[in-house]
């Protein structure tokens, strides 16, 4: 569960195929906040503690810091470093170490969306003879997930420039063709302003690109009041028009990425934030976000960003999920997911995971299902 | 019913005539505005052509009546359209004439209607040898287009400079004088100085302080130094006033504000104080910052008519969607949840509310409209409500409304703000299409 707690949906704005919920926080929290360099400059380059340098601009990386006392500088996120498609592991994995004392750098959201399922399955923990020793050793790594950026997803551009910001915004939840393209949550609204312009440079996937290029224009909800027959009456129309969309928005249209099942893991703790990262259930047809979120002690959420799955990626996070609740042994997590040995390792190749196989296992396993089959004529 | 329909027509066609110069607006691309635009006016001018001519007498922008001139020369225009041409032509600025004969050039526009134009216009010039240094290739192109011959020196300073070793007008031998002499450049006006400043490399700094006496006023207000508040009109004063800082705004408050309500004390005239209770509801959401091109026009706009209001004004009250205050610190941020606001305003029980704003009603998107469907239906069936639009908008080819029954018009400058809201009762239908014609037919005939 996603815990909105404190953040109300305000009435939608579209642009063609986009719809732009704005989420408004009633008190914005003070005591995590962007760091002060973000507002100055974007690009600036970060140098890792064992002379790594990882130069350039990263879209959505973000480098958080924490105070208690709200004086000193709160930093909350940046845009740091390049565009790499590709990524080690172990360099991801120093990218959230602790780099000076209180403060914690996020993944680029990119490479979250390829490490997130890597970082979840460290790979094999017990060295099965069908894993090839690079899956072994280095994990999942490396993969690559298509994704498009926001100025490709058609319209978003215009409609993230006519947007009409709110007054203590602190979120926005993006719609292409009314599917949910990506959450975005803030502590504070100078936050939101700042980071408003970036959005257009988000990572959104495929299934967004393709909603927001075959969709039509998407309508307007309009109010709708009745006809009360007094001032208070029209009044309490007016509030009652503004609940009636919160409820509906929470309810209906981000009901899959708010109520649906997630794994969280905890990654870092700092005072009472913490910042996790959440996987969906991979369930297939349903909406399956990847994200990070950091709550605060009462499990409210201060930051929120969630990235939405392809079909063709729920379907490896699937198997993955079932491999890794088998300590990875194929033919325990064949049994349960009814079939043998050698469909699941033929399951894993078709979803572009086959080099995780041994290649002479692989090729055993295909001998023995081509031997298997009926003969086609 | 086709009187419904007819009237629509044309006052959309009033309402894009006022508001749109084919510039980028909030929402919409240059191109999108034109493309609108010139569908527009081929529409009009086909159907209503009468109307379409009669738009001159209104007071629809510049970039309108020099499209609905070039149109109608390019048509075969009748003796009362090329009177009504050459009418327009004598209140627009000689640049947009100029622009405008190009044009009709280009566009291999030469009936005998177009050079009566042409050389009528170019009669009345105050000062032809002033037009012939500043406007030297599109008056020598008007000249020739026309089949005109220009009086003594003028024709051969435009088609042989170098016939003759000296000019007798000063302006035309500075001109002459300018291409080898630097003290000569500062005898011509700005635009044309600063050609010659290039060419003898004058520094900039000492161009710019030696050219001061000769600079129109926009010149003088673009270059930066105190513009005369005095005499300029609401709307532009405004949008001056809203790109200054907010601090330079805070401590020159009582001069603007005083400067503000003269203009608006001029714009009321004998009207003033006569309309009654009145509240206004004025869009600051972001939206009202315009565009690169317009900046901040809808605010300026909005803050030019909250002044004129006032004036006119028996009782005033405004209501801004976000901002609280002085209205002098406004700026363009935030939504637009004009339901609400427009609440707020009926609640106050006024003889007439005007409400100020693109129409782009987003919080909750349509509110307004319900808001005033229930009030008009269930609660004061008399309540005066009229909606100002500055903003066309290119795909609905008008002004956007805020529901149907209410009045809704164009608007350009705020000086215009009476008339519109006399021009607004025909939107809703319930004037017909007769006494519209017959509306503009008066425009037509007086001045």
């Amino acid at each position: 569960m996603i815990d909105l707690t404190g953040l109300r949906a305000r009435p939608a704005q579209c642009w063609g195929a986009i719809r732009l919920v704005p989420l408004v926080r009633s008190e914005p929290i003070t005591d995590l906040r962007l760091h002060p360099h973000v507002y100055d400059r974007e690009i600036t380059a970060v140098a890792l503690p064992d002379k790594t340098v990882y130069t350039s601009y990263i879209p959505h990386a973000m480098v958080a810091s924490w105070t208690d006392d709200g004086t000193a500088a709160a930093a909350y996120g940046t845009q740091l470093g390049e565009l790499i498609d590709r990524m080690d592991l172990h360099l991801t994995r120093r990218m959230v170490r602790r780099a000076e004392p209180g403060r914690v750098r996020f993944l680029p959201l990119h490479l979250a969306m390829e490490g997130f399922l890597a970082l979840h399955f460290g790979g094999p923990p017990i060295a099965w003879r069908e894993w090839s020793r690079q899956a072994v050793r280095d994990g999942l790594s490396p993969r690559e997930e298509a994704a498009y950026s926001g100025a490709e997803v058609r319209g978003l551009d215009d409609a993230l420039r006519v947007f009409e910001i709110h007054e203590g915004q602190c979120g926005l939840v993006v719609y292409a063709g009314d599917v949910l393209a990506g959450a975005t949550v803030v502590p504070h609204p100078d936050d939101y302003r700042a980071l408003h312009p970036s959005l257009v440079r988000d990572m959104y996937g495929e299934l967004i690109y393709h909603s927001a290029m075959h969709s039509y224009p998407v309508p307007d909800f309009t109010a709708r009041l009745g006809s009360p027959s007094t001032v208070a009456g029209l009044r309490a129309a007016v509030a009652r028009a503004h609940t009636e969309w919160d409820g509906f928005h929470a309810s209906v249209m981000a009901a899959g990425l708010l109520e649906g099942a997630h794994a969280f893991r905890r990654v870092r703790r700092l005072g009472r934030f913490t910042l996790s990262r959440f996987l969906p259930s991979f369930e297939r047809r349903r909406d399956n976000h990847i994200g990070e979120v950091v709550t605060d002690h009462r499990g409210a959420v201060a930051y929120l960003k969630t990235f939405r799955l392809s079909e063709a990626q729920t379907r490896r996070g699937h198997l993955l999920t079932r491999l890794e609740a088998h300590d990875w042994h194929l033919e325990t997590a064949a049994r349960e997911m009814d079939t043998d040995a050698a469909g699941l390792a033929l399951r894993i190749e078709r979803a572009g995971l086959g080099h995780l196989l041994r290649q002479d296992v692989l090729d055993g396993y295909r001998k023995a299902k081509a031997g298997q089959a009926p003969s086609r004529g | 019913m086709n009187d419904v329909i007819a009237c629509e027509d044309v006052l959309l066609f009033v309402n894009a005539a006022i508001t749109s110069t084919g510039q980028r607006e909030f929402r919409s691309t240059a191109g999108e505005q034109r493309l609108s635009l010139d569908f527009l006016h081929r529409y009009i001018m086909g159907n209503y052509r009468e109307v379409y001519s009669a738009a001159l007498a209104l007071e629809i922008n510049d970039h309108n009546a020099a499209l609905i001139a070039r149109n109608l020369l390019a048509d075969g225009a009748t003796e009362r359209e090329g009177r009504l041409i050459a009418r327009r032509l004598r209140t627009m600025a000689p640049q947009r004439v100029y622009a405008l004969f190009t044009e009709l050039r280009r566009a291999g526009v030469n009936n005998r209607r177009t050079r009566a134009v042409i050389g009528e216009w170019l009669g009345e010039r105050p000062d032809l040898a002033f037009d012939a240094v500043k406007y030297r290739r599109a008056l020598k192109e008007a000249v020739r287009h026309a089949h005109l011959r220009l009086p003594g020196e003028l024709g051969d300073f435009l088609f042989a400079p170098r016939r003759r070793a000296r000019l007798d007008a000063p302006l035309l031998d500075a001109w002459r004088r300018a291409h080898h002499e630097t003290r000569a450049v500062y005898e011509l006006p700005y635009t044309v100085a600063e050609g010659f400043a290039a060419r003898h490399r004058i520094p900039r700094e000492r161009f710019l302080a030696a050219i001061a006496p000769r600079m129109t006023r926009l010149e003088r207000l673009r270059s930066g130094s105190a513009p005369d508040l005095a005499a300029m009109p609401l709307v532009r004063l405004a949008s001056y006033a809203l790109a200054l800082p907010h601090e330079e705004r805070v401590s020159r408050r009582a001069e603007l504000h005083a400067a503000l309500r003269a203009s608006a004390v001029r714009a009321a005239g004998g009207r003033a104080g006569s309309w009654g209770r009145v509240t206004a509801v004025l869009d600051d959401s972001f939206s009202s910052y315009g565009s690169g091109h317009k900046r901040r026009r809808p605010l300026a706009v909005a803050l030019g008519c909250h002044y004129l209001l006032r004036e006119l004004a028996g009782q005033y009250r405004a209501m801004w969607l976000s901002h609280r205050g002085d209205p002098l610190l406004v700026r363009p941020a935030g939504a637009t949840p004009l339901g609400e606001r427009l609440l707020d305003a009926l609640e106050t029980r006024p003889d007439l509310l005007v409400v100020v704003s693109d129409g782009w009603d987003n919080a909750p998107p349509g509110l307004a409209a319900e808001v005033l469907r229930v009030w008009r239906e269930r609660i004061d069936p008399s309540a005066g409500v009229v909606h100002l639009n500055p903003v066309y908008d290119a795909g609905g080819f008008d002004v956007r409304r805020l529901s149907p029954e209410t009045p809704t018009a164009g608007i350009r400058d705020a000086e215009s703000l009476p008339a519109l809201v006399e021009l607004a009762r025909f939107a809703t239908g319930r004037a017909g299409y007769a006494s519209l014609l017959g509306y503009l037919g008066e425009r037509t005939a007086e001045r």
